[in-house]
């Protein structure tokens, strides 16, 4: 398969790309912003969203949903990032349905149809601290009664307070298992938190949340390849979406250098800016080319996926902070005011890096996977 | 099955009867690399016998058509006997200045008899090309050039000189840039074909601070080059050398100075030790060789992206020289690290044991990669304008 998009690809993204850069422009999040929304999102833009089949569309045709790929949700994650929409699109349509497709069983034939049909929103509670650290997950999950008992606070959970179902990563006596936990668990509390792109993120406390035997995401302590399903998911997309953050900012940029004139001339002559230009641009390629590379391998379930998908989350994650960075540095004083958009894109590449994994630890991930 | 994997088993099956098993070691010097020419001399019975296999299957230019010595394949195709031999750690056949830059051109702007003239010796390997772009004083800026070449009817007379011409002391021909208007900068330039040995090339080998010389200056004293061996138009030799330059950085960028693209750190280990968590025992620079390597992994991808787009039309024209930039200054950063992962072996110059300083004199030669074929700000001067379009100062 060639690293660039086939003809129905390209189609997908002659559709979504007008419809998002139209329905969800930054405007759309100013709008949200400003009017102190207590959802964090749009239900009526959901509801487009659904008119056209985005929520389900890595969900698996048997689930009601297209049976796509993570080329297919990148090309929707991008256009999400270069217009800042805010949408549960990244942890509920690639995250969640990446580990209920994985696991299958009760919970993929309960909440994938939901998904697919855009009635349902679902959380990740999987960090617990500041910073991502899945391989230290301390929630415990123990046996009670029929099901069991869930005890631990999560953290950095977008949606957590509004999403219909969340999933949990705990540990159990022999490794770690994931829990479907319904919204109206009992024990369950998510205390959603404004962050500094104006979206919503809960601190989830789980307080003897007590859930049936069949709330288990495929198997009792085995939880940890789904878990690593749903990590390379959403990764994948974070890092998606980071190439829409900086291909949006450098786009914004470009084009004021050839509008700005300083000392008589366009800046946008000024061999200083026209190199760092010139540089970034080589650098967003190169994260554009890497994050379709490790679609692809997430697509074919190769082996090198995993490596591939940390590069990718890491080199993203430098190209769209450069593309942040030299956006607000080189629109002058007005990328320091809020009336300009340049500066809302530094603030959801700051989120993006941050979620699931930055960039050094996907740097420390690259190291050890190639045994150092 | 599908066409293209009946291919992948015809050409495994291929390889396997007809790569020996010494041209499936990794290059370890110079004369592993077989370059063809009048003068080569093969180091070993398998370095002849795989490049005459592969000249008699048009392998050593899989994708030329078959009149001109190729095999006439798809780009599909060429792509999967690159795979099958990169599988095999097969070396490449052939190296040549003749199938990277002049032969792309021949076959965009040759006529029909040069091209069937000129092309299979390249393709066998019998004639070794070096290029005569650069001269003292024009470097990144060839429209400068001055060597001339005089009209005398039905030949020119050039006089001048070139610098960092590769290897003109073991090439056969040159294909070269020569004035033949001064009065026009850019349409006064023809892209010219001469042999080495015609009276008056002088050629002599510059000592580089690696302590090597695999470039020389070159001198002509009343050359005469046939009227007729020229490529392009007249006068528009700029056309054909602005074409070959996209070649040479997509070359330069695609493996020979990008490097071999692999992870850097797990080599040194060994000399580091290890911490008790298994890790390189010296955090700073594993934190930096593991940067690398995430850059190294996307660069590959980016290689694979380019390469896709370039043979089926979809690059942009200008994205050679984003290849070239990110390519050869991601390449100076490995042996940044090579040296000072090497510590005090690195730094010896001709020790056994350095293999005569193997490490060392190739970190000093990367140091031409963002120079040679336009250097990074050249590139960033063509990316700035030709692809952002941002205005012209």
């Amino acid at each position: 398969m060639p690293l660039y998009h086939n003809d129905d690809q390209a189609m997908l993204k002659d559709s979504v790309a007008p419809f998002v850069a139209e329905q969800a422009p930054v405007a759309h999040l100013r709008q949200l912003r400003d009017s102190a929304d207590a959802t964090g999102f749009s239900r009526d833009l959901w509801a487009q969203f659904t008119e056209m089949g985005l929520p389900g569309m890595l969900v698996p045709e048997a689930h009601g949903g297209l049976g796509m790929g993570h080329m297919e949700a990148g090309i929707v994650l991008e256009e999400i990032g270069r217009n800042l929409t805010p949408s549960p699109f990244l942890a509920t349509s690639v995250g969640a349905v990446a580990a209920l497709a994985k696991a299958g069983g009760t919970q993929a034939g309960r909440w994938l149809p939901a998904i697919a049909s855009g009635e349902a929103i679902v959380a990740l509670a999987i960090d617990e601290g500041a910073k991502h650290r899945p391989d230290r997950i301390a929630t415990t999950a123990t046996r009670a009664g029929n099901g069991f008992r869930l005890d631990g606070k999560k953290s950095f959970v977008l949606h957590g307070h509004v999403a219909d179902m969340s999933i949990v990563a705990a540990k159990t006596d022999g490794g770690i298992t994931l829990f479907a936990v319904p919204k109206d668990a009992k024990g369950l509390t998510a205390d959603p938190r404004r962050l500094v792109d104006s979206s919503l993120a809960s601190h989830v406390t789980l307080d003897g949340v007590e859930v049936d035997a069949d709330a288990v995401i495929g198997e009792v302590d085995a939880g940890g390849d789904i878990l690593d399903a749903l990590l390379a998911a959403t990764r994948t997309g974070a890092a998606a979406e980071m190439v829409g953050v900086g291909q949006g900012a450098m786009d914004r940029t470009v084009t004021y250098l050839k509008e700005r004139k300083q000392f008589g001339k366009l800046i946008g002559e000024f061999q200083g800016l026209q190199h760092r230009a010139a540089h970034l641009y080589g650098e967003m390629e190169v994260a554009r080319a890497t994050v379709m590379k490790a679609q692809q391998l997430l697509d074919e379930g190769s082996e090198g996926a995993k490596l591939m998908v940390s590069v990718a989350k890491a080199k993203a994650g430098r190209a769209a902070n450069l593309a942040v960075r030299e956006g607000v540095q080189m629109h002058g004083g007005i990328g320091m005011t809020d009336e300009y958009d340049i500066g809302l894109y530094m603030k959801r590449d700051r989120a993006l890096a941050e979620y699931m994994g930055d960039v050094h630890y996907h740097i420390d991930q690259v190291a050890r996977m190639n045994g150092y | 099955m599908s066409d293209l994997d009946a291919f992948r088993i015809e050409v495994r099956a291929w390889l396997e009867a007809n790569c020996p098993p010494e041209m499936r070691e990794p290059i370890r010097d110079e004369d592993d690399v077989c370059w063809g020419g009048r003068k080569f001399k093969f180091k070993n019975a398998a370095q002849k016998q795989w490049l005459d296999a592969c000249v008699a299957k048009g392998y050593t230019v899989p994708d030329w058509p078959k009149p001109y010595g190729g095999a006439g394949l798809t780009p599909e195709e060429t792509k999967v006997l690159k795979q099958e031999m990169k599988r095999i750690h097969a070396r490449s056949p052939l190296d040549s200045f003749g199938i990277w830059m002049l032969g792309p051109a021949l076959l965009q702007f040759g006529t029909e008899e040069q091209k069937v003239h000129y092309l299979n010796p390249i393709a066998r390997g019998e004639i070794r090309w070096c290029q005569g772009y650069s001269e003292p004083g024009s470097g990144s800026d060839l429209v400068s050039l001055q060597t001339f070449g005089e009209d005398k009817g039905d030949h020119w007379v050039v006089n001048g000189s070139k610098i960092w011409t590769s290897y003109a002391d073991k090439a056969d021909w040159i294909f070269c840039l020569v004035r033949t208007d001064k009065a026009n900068k850019y349409q006064g330039i023809t892209f010219m074909l001469f042999d080495m040995e015609s009276k008056g090339v002088t050629t002599k080998p510059i000592l580089l601070i690696s302590g090597n010389s695999p470039f020389c200056e070159t001198f002509f004293d009343d050359v005469e080059v046939p009227k007729t061996q020229f490529v392009g138009e007249i006068n528009r030799g700029w056309d054909v050398a602005k074409y070959l330059l996209g070649h040479e950085r997509e070359m330069i960028s695609g493996g020979g100075a990008g490097g071999d693209m692999v992870s850097i750190g797990g080599a040194f280990a060994k000399a580091f030790g290890k911490n008790a968590a298994g890790e390189l025992d010296d955090p700073i620079l594993r934190a930096e060789m593991a940067a690398f390597d995430v850059d190294v992994f996307a660069y590959r991808a980016m290689g694979e992206r380019f390469m896709d787009m370039w043979k089926t039309g979809r690059a942009h024209p200008a994205s050679s020289n984003m290849m070239k930039y990110v390519g050869t200054e991601l390449n100076k950063r490995r042996h940044e690290l090579v040296m000072a992962g090497g510590g005090s072996d690195a730094l010896e110059w001709d020790s056994e044991e350095s293999k005569g300083g193997a490490r060392a004199r190739t970190w000093l030669r990367t140091k031409a990669n963002s120079i040679e074929g336009g250097t990074s700000e050249v590139m960033l001067n063509v990316i700035a304008k030709r692809i952002l379009d941002l205005p012209g100062a």
